[in-house]
C-alpha cells in the first residue's frame, strides 16, 4: 500500500458567505430562511468528505474515469438527426426554428 | 406477477399465451397496489395495450418478437422515452417530452418487451430512499412506514411488489443494489461501458451505469445481454458485445475462490452481517474457497464518492437553465431567468448537491477536495486490485441496514448518505456489481447480499450470484 497516515491538515469550515458565493456560482438564489440549514448541511458533509486528508495520496495518480479514455474516433458519415420541430416544442419559448430567451445585454450596455 | 421474465417470454413466443394478458395482468396489479406504494410517476396503459397487441400479431404471423416478448417493463423516470414524460422526477422538467428514446429503451423493443411506465426516483438519481421526488416517497411493498431505497426506488419497487417482473435502474454510487436490497430483489450493475448511457439523464458521467432490477438472478442476466454492448452515440461504450451471462447462472462456484471483505461486514447491522456470514459459508458448501479479506482503502470510498459524483454533477446540471426545456421562471434578463427557474426548479439536495460540487471545484478549494478525491478513487482501485490477485470474486453486504423509516434520515443528509457505503467502491473502481436477495432480518425485512468482480468479470459475478440465489432458496 502507498498511502500512510499523517497528520490532517484541515480545510477551513464552510460559512454562510461561502455558501452564497457557490450559490451565486451555480446560479441558484439561496433564501434568508434557507441559509443556516443549508450552512450547517454541508459543513457537515465537507467535514466527513475531509478524513481524506488524513491520506498521503500525492504519490497516486488522480483517476477521473473507470478506463483510460482516449479519444473516440468514428467515420464521418451523414446520418439521420433528432426532428428540430419535435425539439423546439419542448423548449419553454422558440421563434422562427430558434430557442427564444430574455435580453442577454442591457439596454445602455 | 410471479412468473420471471423468462418464463413469460417462452409462453408468449410459443403462443401459448397472449402478450395481451400478461400486460392486462400487469396492469391490473398496478391498479390494485399502486395507489399504496406510488411506484410509478406515469403507466402507459394505452401504450402498452397497443405494443401487446402488435407482438400478439407478430406471433400469430409465425414472427419472433423476441427474447423478452410481451415482457411488461418498468422504466427509471430518467431514461428518455420519445413522447412520453420523463421528469427525473424533478420539477425543472416536469412534463418534458424527450424528442429521442435511450438506446436501452430502443433495445428492450427490439426485444419485444413493453414498456408498462415510468418509475419513481430521487431527483435525479441524488439520494438513498426515494423521499427526494417532486411526486413524494415511493413506500417498500415489505413495509409500507419503510423506504423502498433509491435512487431506483420506484424500479425496485414494482417489481417487488408484483407490477413487473423487470424494471431498469441506473446506479452511480449504489442506486440499483441498495434499492435491490432493500426491498428483496436482484439488482445489478455492470462495468463501466458495457451499457450506454445514452437517453440516460446525466448524474456523474464517470460513475453513471444502467441496469436492471428482477426477481431472478437468469432474468438480471436475460436482460444484461440485451442492453449491453457497444453503442455508438456514446463515446464512454466500450468497443464490445454484451457479456454472455445467461450460460453462466447455472455454472456454480466449484474452486472459485472467493474474499470475504471485512470492511463489508464488521460493524454492520448484526441482521445483515449474520445473513452475509450465511452466504458465505452456502458458497462454500457448493464448493468455493472464502476467505476473509481486509481492504482498508474502503474506509475512504464514501468520502471521495460524496465529492467527486456532486462535482460532476454540479457540471451536468448546468444544462436545466431554463432555455431548451423544461421550466423556465422569467426575469429581466437572461440570467435572472436562469437563476429564477433554477430555483424554483431544484429540490433541495439537488441543490446542495450542487453546492457541494461547485465548491469542491472552486479556486481555492479544488486541491484540498477534488484532486484529493481522485487520488483516492486510485487507492481504492489499488485495495480491489490487490484481493483480485488473490481472489475471484468479493463477498460484503450491499447495505449497513435493513430499510429505514420514511422520514428517518431525511433531515440530515450525511446520515443518509452512510446508506451508500457498501456499494460506492465497485462504483468508484468501475466493477460490476449485484445484489442478490438473502433471507430476512428476521422482522421481515430482506437482506441483499452484494457480489463483485473484477471488470469485465460478468461471467464470475453471475456465476456466484446464481450459487447464492440457489443457496438463499434452499434455505427458504
Amino acid at each position: 500500500m502507498t498511502a500512510g497516515a499523517r497528520p490532517p491538515s484541515k480545510p477551513p469550515a464552510i460559512g454562510p458567505e461561502q455558501v452564497l458565493h457557490v450559490a451565486r456560482l451555480a446560479r441558484l438564489e439561496i433564501g434568508p430562511d434557507e441559509l443556516d440549514r443549508f450552512t450547517e448541511q454541508l459543513a457537515s458533509v465537507l467535514a466527513y468528505a475531509a478524513e481524506i486528508n488524513e491520506l498521503d495520496v500525492d504519490g497516486l495518480e488522480p483517476m477521473s474515469h473507470p478506463f483510460p479514455l482516449h479519444n473516440v474516433l468514428r467515420a464521418d458519415e451523414p446520418a439521420g438527426s433528432l426532428d428540430r420541430e419535435e425539439v423546439l416544442a419542448q423548449a419553454p419559448a422558440a421563434e422562427d426554428h430558434r430557442f427564444l430567451v430574455p435580453r442577454i445585454l442591457s439596454e445602455e450596455g | 406477477m410471479s412468473a420471471t421474465a423468462a418464463e413469460l417470454a417462452a409462453t408468449v413466443r410459443t403462443g401459448a399465451r397472449r402478450a395481451r394478458d400478461v400486460v392486462e395482468e400487469s396492469l391490473a396489479a398496478i391498479a390494485a397496489g399502486d395507489p399504496e406504494i406510488h411506484a410509478f410517476l406515469e403507466v402507459l396503459d394505452d401504450d402498452a395495450r397497443a405494443r401487446a397487441d402488435a407482438i400478439d400479431r407478430a406471433v400469430a404471423a409465425g414472427e419472433d418478437p423476441g427474447p423478452l416478448a410481451g415482457v411488461p417493463v418498468a422504466l427509471k423516470d430518467n431514461l428518455c422515452t420519445r413522447g412520453v414524460p420523463t421528469t427525473c422526477s424533478s420539477r425543472i422538467l416536469a412534463g418534458w417530452r424527450p424528442p429521442y428514446d435511450a438506446t436501452v429503451v430502443e433495445r428492450l423493443g427490439a426485444a419485444g418487451a413493453v414498456v408498462i411506465g415510468k418509475t419513481n426516483m430521487d431527483e435525479f438519481a441524488m439520494g438513498s430512499s426515494t423521499e427526494n421526488s417532486c411526486s413524494g416517497p415511493t413506500r417498500n411493498p415489505h413495509g409500507h412506514d419503510r423506504v423502498p431505497g433509491g435512487s431506483s426506488g420506484g424500479s425496485a419497487a414494482a417489481v417487488a411488489a408484483g407490477f413487473v417482473p423487470l424494471a431498469l435502474g441506473s446506479d452511480t454510487g449504489g442506486s440499483i443494489r441498495q434499492p435491490a436490497a432493500f426491498c428483496g430483489v436482484v439488482g445489478m450493475k455492470p462495468t463501466y461501458g458495457t451499457v450506454s448511457r445514452y437517453g440516460l439523464v446525466a448524474f456523474a458521467s464517470s460513475l453513471d451505469q444502467i441496469g436492471p432490477l428482477t426477481n431472478s438472478v437468469a432474468d438480471a442476466a436475460l436482460v444484461l445481454e440485451v442492453i449491453g454492448g457497444h453503442d455508438r452515440c456514446d463515446s464512454t461504450s466500450l468497443p464490445q458485445p454484451a457479456p454472455e451471462v445467461v450460460v453462466a447462472v447455472e455454472r456454480g462456484v466449484e474452486g472459485v475462490r472467493i474474499g470475504l471483505v471485512s470492511e463489508l461486514v464488521d460493524g454492520l447491522a448484526p441482521a445483515v452481517s449474520g445473513r452475509v456470514r450465511e452466504a458465505a459459508l452456502a458458497l462454500e458448501a457448493a464448493g468455493a474457497s472464502v476467505e476473509e479479506v481486509s481492504i482498508p482503502q474502503f474506509r475512504y470510498g464514501l468520502a471521495a464518492y460524496y465529492l467527486i459524483a456532486p462535482a460532476e454533477a454540479s457540471s451536468n446540471l448546468a444544462r436545466f437553465d431554463g432555455v431548451r426545456y423544461g421550466l423556465r421562471v422569467d426575469g429581466p434578463d437572461v440570467a435572472a431567468m436562469n437563476v429564477a427557474s433554477r430555483t424554483a426548479g431544484f429540490g433541495a439536495e439537488v441543490k446542495r448537491r450542487i453546492m457541494l460540487g461547485t465548491y469542491a471545484l472552486s479556486a481555492g478549494y479544488y486541491d484540498a477536495y477534488y484532486a484529493k478525491a481522485q487520488r483516492v478513487r486510485t487507492l481504492v482501485a489499488d485495495g480491489f486490485a490487490y484481493a483480485y490477485s488473490k481472489f475471484d470474486a468479493l463477498l460484503g453486504a450491499t447495505t449497513p441496514t435493513t430499510a429505514f423509516a420514511l422520514g428517518e434520515h431525511t433531515a440530515d443528509p450525511l446520515s443518509m448518505y452512510l446508506s451508500d457505503v457498501c456499494t460506492v467502491p465497485a462504483s468508484l473502481a468501475g466493477h460490476p456489481a449485484i445484489s442478490v436477495p438473502f433471507g430476512d432480518d428476521g422482522a421481515g425485512l430482506p437482506v441483499g447480499v452484494q457480489a463483485m468482480t473484477p471488470a469485465l468479470g460478468e461471467p464470475m459475478l453471475f456465476a456466484v450470484a446464481g450459487a447464492l440465489e440457489r443457496a438463499a432458496k434452499a434455505d427458504r
